[in-house]
């Protein structure tokens, strides 16, 4: 039954990854994108990867759609003719890197073995004794959080990193052009005039952050953590955005306020590592936060988490404002 | 009891998924946007709600089934807003139904 599920998953997977080659309107791709990742969420679900699951719905089917679409209301959507060009060298390169890793996949331990590399090596310890040294039930969060805090901090410091990019790239032109933004109306007017729309929203954006703030906090009990949770509550301020425009939006939370988030989550993540140093441990080593080792842990992960979360919403809200505050260049 | 249960969620789930085959059906062989929404509001309502429904009986009075029920109420919330967007958007970019009154007017 679950190999008739995955087969079914796995061919709607193949699918949609053939629309966006023979599919030109762009639109219709970024839809695309966001059907392939509930898609792989679903997997995710089937193979009780809850948390990864939850990553993967939020961030590629949630956020990476709207800041897709966002990015298209920018450029202006030019839907590609095909081109007229040979397509023979790029489809042969690409058929012999396909054949290599389908021969790659070979040599890979088959599903569920327990005597793959990946079951022998630390595994074993986080499954038998996260319970003992962390005392957190989430064995993901635990893992995500405590033993593997470097991996988790570089991902943080690449999602600040984006954000800072962004802001780098698209942040001083819109400024510049301030005056003739007036004129020219910024890509994200905002839906003026759909009262049904926005009553729905108004009583739906308490809930969303409701929402986010469980996923926060009980990501050490449950499926969810820091990115989760920025995610959805960015999500209920672009909702906002959307609805009632940029500008308004900007006034509700100010780009100055997002950009000190932004820097505060990362400053809050590195900032326990360092207070690690000074009570004499190690970087990262919550057990010295506190006098009870699992009381530290249970103190590092929460601030942690939190410091992933506000970085995550921020970069986000930063994103999607730039973008949709951004003139359309055809405009300028 | 348990037996009752059983049934009652083989009903929810039965009735529930051919209410998502049907509205999927339409989805396909209706002929205009507007009528097509018509039949994909078959599949978020009357085939998610009556699967959850399903679901809920299963799970008795617990905290899943709490959590279930708010699954039913946030789709029922939302899905009616989401059609009227996309209808909004739809006539804003032009798109007329097929069977409107001055169609129908040409046609007879």
């Amino acid at each position: 039954m679950i190999e008739l599920i995955d087969t079914a998953l796995l061919l709607i997977m193949v699918a949609t990854a053939l629309g966006f080659v023979f599919i030109r309107n762009l639109f219709a791709i970024v839809m695309l994108s966001g059907i392939f990742s509930l898609t792989a969420a679903v997997l995710y679900v089937v193979m009780d990867a809850v948390d990864v699951a939850f990553t993967e719905a939020a961030v590629g089917a949630g956020i990476a759609t709207v800041l897709g679409l966002v990015a298209l209301s920018l450029t202006g959507r030019p839907d590609e003719a095909p081109s007229k060009r040979s397509n023979i060298g790029p489809f042969l390169v690409t058929m012999l890197t396909g054949a290599v890793l389908i021969n790659a996949t070979f040599d890979m331990p088959n599903y569920g073995d327990p005597e793959a590399p990946a079951h022998q090596h630390v595994a074993p310890r986080y499954i038998q004794q996260s319970g003992d040294e962390i005392g957190v039930p989430n064995i993901v969060t635990s893992v995500l959080a405590s033993y593997r805090g470097y991996d988790t901090l570089g991902e943080v410091v690449v999602i600040f990193t984006a954000a800072v990019g962004v802001l780098a790239l698209l942040g001083r032109r819109r400024r510049a052009t301030a005056e003739s933004r007036r004129g020219a109306g910024s890509a994200v007017e905002g839906m003026t005039g759909k009262s049904i729309l926005r009553v729905t929203t108004k009583l739906l954006i308490p809930s969303i952050m409701l929402f986010g703030l469980y996923v926060q906090f009980h990501g050490d009990y449950g499926p969810g953590g820091g990115f989760q949770a920025g995610v959805i509550f960015a999500a209920a301020i672009i909702v906002y955005a959307l609805l009632f425009g940029t500008h308004r939006a900007r006034r509700v939370i100010s780009p100055g306020i997002v950009r000190f988030v932004l820097a505060f989550g990362v400053l809050l993540y590195a900032g326990v590592g360092v207070a690690g140093l000074l009570l004499g441990g190690n970087y990262l080593d919550y057990n010295v936060l506190a006098h009870d080792p699992v009381h530290g842990q249970h103190l590092g992960i929460l601030l942690i988490e939190f410091g992933v979360g506000a970085t995550v919403a921020a970069a986000m809200i930063t994103i999607f404002l730039t973008f949709a505050g951004h003139d359309r260049p055809m405009e300028e | 009891m348990a037996v009752i249960a059983d049934i009652v969620t083989f009903l929810c789930l039965v009735g529930g998924i051919a209410s998502m085959l049907i509205g999927s059906y339409g989805l396909l062989k209706l002929p205009d946007l507007f009528s097509r929404m018509h039949a994909a509001g078959m599949v978020d309502t009357l085939g998610l709600g009556l699967i959850v429904v399903g679901l809920i009986v299963q799970a008795g009075i617990s905290l899943v089934s709490f959590k279930l029920f708010l699954i039913i109420v946030f789709v029922l919330y939302t899905g009616p807003a989401v059609t009227h967007a996309l209808a909004q958007a739809a006539l804003n970019a032009g798109v007329k139904p097929l069977l409107s009154d001055d169609e129908r007017q040409d046609g007879s």
